[in-house]
């Protein structure tokens, strides 16, 4: 964050004639409960009473009543989109809670308590004290291949999970592998299969056995569910066609990782391009511990020297 | 388990409202029988091949099955999962029209191994070898595995959907009309088919049809329906041939001989 923006929103204030955190204390008791069930049955998807927020649908509005009904007043709060702290998305839910409720908010995965995110899971491996709140558009695994709610919630009910290895099956016959890149299908706890959330598959294996509480919060469909600390995430797969993440030949041009998520930037139109860490804070972390990449801006050296 | 029927239906009725759509329908069915229904629209064929594979709730009677592992399960009270179990693994059910028992957006292989992926096959290799032996069972050829359903003639789509049923060896298959809607020349190779399966299998079958030609080739056995009731039943030739009912007179002598 820059020193503008800070002192932005720390300017704001909170905003007088709201409750804490947006939401009134009923709603929050609400959606506790349904956090509580979730946490009770991994991978469980239930129902809530899912408010409108002043936000479109599809802008993190259910990750948004999670925070709010988590959030206290020591908390401090982390907000990523596509693993960047600076994106509209990001800045914008992060100013609102800000305005709401007056906490404390860094980039750093480490200082974070709770970490409300889109597309990515921080690369800096979470804490037992941390809490990672996930936006999620659809949460019915099941949806494209059953389009009736009731069938699905059957299928659920009695672990009927053929089906989704179908859809895989139908990715290695096409393309030779399984091409599901992202929103990886799991099962969780060996019982309940899950959507992770559109988060690249690089990200999945973190889901499994970390030591966060991990909460998946869907507005538009009213859904929330829970993978607790500590639980098994598997993904799904073949014996013959195992699960594999994505591999990069080159490393971050900026801090030199070769075991983060890069993103891909272009740089001219004659196939000049460049490789960098999605997540930003992981990135400049490194860079500030010294590592370099062949494209690190010569000037921070320079700055360092000085 | 030679001498023990496989299904044992007794009583078995259903109402729609104030309608009878079956009413007190029994009979047993025999490892490795193929029962003909037949009638015309309206006698309650469909309504009774439903009840019986749980798609609709009977309002009464009951449905013995004798599972692999011998013991007696009655349909009617099952619970759900048992039910569901049962019938992706020892039963099958081929539809009238192809489309609903196929899933049009994936691949012929994955529709024929997506049974064996619901009992936990994990091996891509396995399925799909598994996958071209029912492919070449049924007379599709082999290059078009990964092919759409829709872009299958309706012959081979109905040829498809036996297989995907077929994968599991049940040990019963339903089937609602399974040659309605398809031409003579292709009908007469399906039911080709379905005979020889029938036998190399050694599956049991029950077969809904209006056709009293389908049912001479298929059935050992028919009942013919009425208004929800059974008529008469017995040995396919007897009863085609000496009709007793004066329903299945009237069946049988509308039939056109070319």
């Amino acid at each position: 964050m820059t020193a503008m923006q800070q002192q932005y929103e720390a300017s704001a204030g909170v905003l007088d004639g709201y409750n804490f955190a947006f939401l009134d204390e009923q709603t929050k008791r609400m959606i506790r409960r349904a956090i509580l069930k979730a946490v009770a049955i991994p991978g469980y998807q239930v129902p809530f009473g899912s408010r409108e927020m002043p936000l479109p649908y599809g802008w993190g509005t259910g990750g948004m009543q999670v925070t709010a009904a988590v959030i206290g007043r020591a908390d401090t709060l982390k907000v990523i989109d596509q693993g960047a702290d600076d994106t509209t998305n990001a800045v914008s839910i992060r100013r609102f809670f800000v305005r709401m409720t007056g906490v404390a908010t860094t980039e750093k995965t480490r200082e974070a308590t709770l970490i409300q995110t889109r597309h990515r899971v921080p690369e800096t491996p979470l804490q037992e004290d941390q809490i990672l709140v996930y936006q999620v558009p659809i949460p019915e695994p099941l949806r494209w291949l059953e389009p009736r709610e009731t069938e699905t919630r059957k299928m659920h009910g009695l672990s009927e999970y053929g089906v989704m290895h179908v859809k895989l099956y139908e990715d290695i016959s096409r393309h030779g592998h399984i091409s599901t890149a992202y929103d990886y299908p799991v099962m969780v706890n060996g019982r309940y299969l899950m959507r992770c959330s559109p988060i690249p598959k690089f990200d999945t294996p973190k889901l499994h056995m970390n030591a966060a509480l991990q909460l998946f919060g869907a507005g538009r469909e009213k859904r929330i569910y829970a993978v607790p600390p500590y639980t098994e995430v598997k993904p799904l797969d073949f014996d013959d066609h195992p699960f594999e993440i994505e591999r990069w030949s080159e490393a971050c041009a900026l801090c030199a990782a070769e075991n983060s998520f890069l993103d891909e930037v272009i740089l001219d139109d004659r196939g000049g391009r460049m490789f960098v860490c999605s997540d930003t804070d992981y990135c400049g972390e490194r860079q500030a511990a010294g590592h370099r990449g062949p494209m690190a801006a010569p000037y921070k050296d320079r700055e360092a020297a000085e | 388990m030679i001498g023990m029927p496989l299904l044992n239906v007794d009583g078995l009725s259903k109402h729609f409202g104030r309608q009878a759509a079956c009413r007190e329908v029994s009979f047993e069915l025999w490892p490795g029988e193929v029962l003909g229904i037949v009638g015309e629209s309206g006698s309650g064929k469909s309504t009774l091949l439903n009840c019986i594979a749980g798609r609709i709730a009977a309002d009464a009677g009951r449905i013995d099955y004798r599972t692999a592992a011998g013991g007696i399960v009655d349909l009617a009270t099952a619970s759900e999962a048992q039910r569901r179990h049962l019938m992706r693994t020892e039963w099958g059910f081929v539809q009238q029209h192809a489309r609903d028992g196929l899933r049009m957006d994936f691949s012929a292989g994955a529709n024929i191994g997506e049974r064996l992926m619901a009992l936990g096959q994990k091996h891509y290799g396995s399925l799909r070898d598994t996958a071209l032996d029912w492919m070449s069972a049924v007379e599709i050829p082999a290059d078009r595995i990964d092919d759409l359903p829709r872009t299958f003639s309706g012959g081979m789509q109905q040829r498809l959907q036996i297989a995907r049923n077929l994968v599991t060896r049940p040990r019963i298959v339903l089937m609602d009309e399974p040659t309605g809607g398809l031409d003579v020349s292709v009908q007469a190779r399906l039911l080709d088919l379905l005979r020889r399966l029938v036998q190399e299998y050694n599956v049991a079958a029950i077969v809904v049809t209006h056709d009293l030609g389908v049912a001479r080739l298929l059935a050992h056995r028919l009942m013919v329906m009425r208004r929800g009731e059974v008529v008469e039943a017995g040995l396919t030739d007897q009863l085609l041939d000496d009709p007793q009912h004066a329903y299945t007179q009237l069946l049988v002598s509308s039939v056109l001989s070319v």
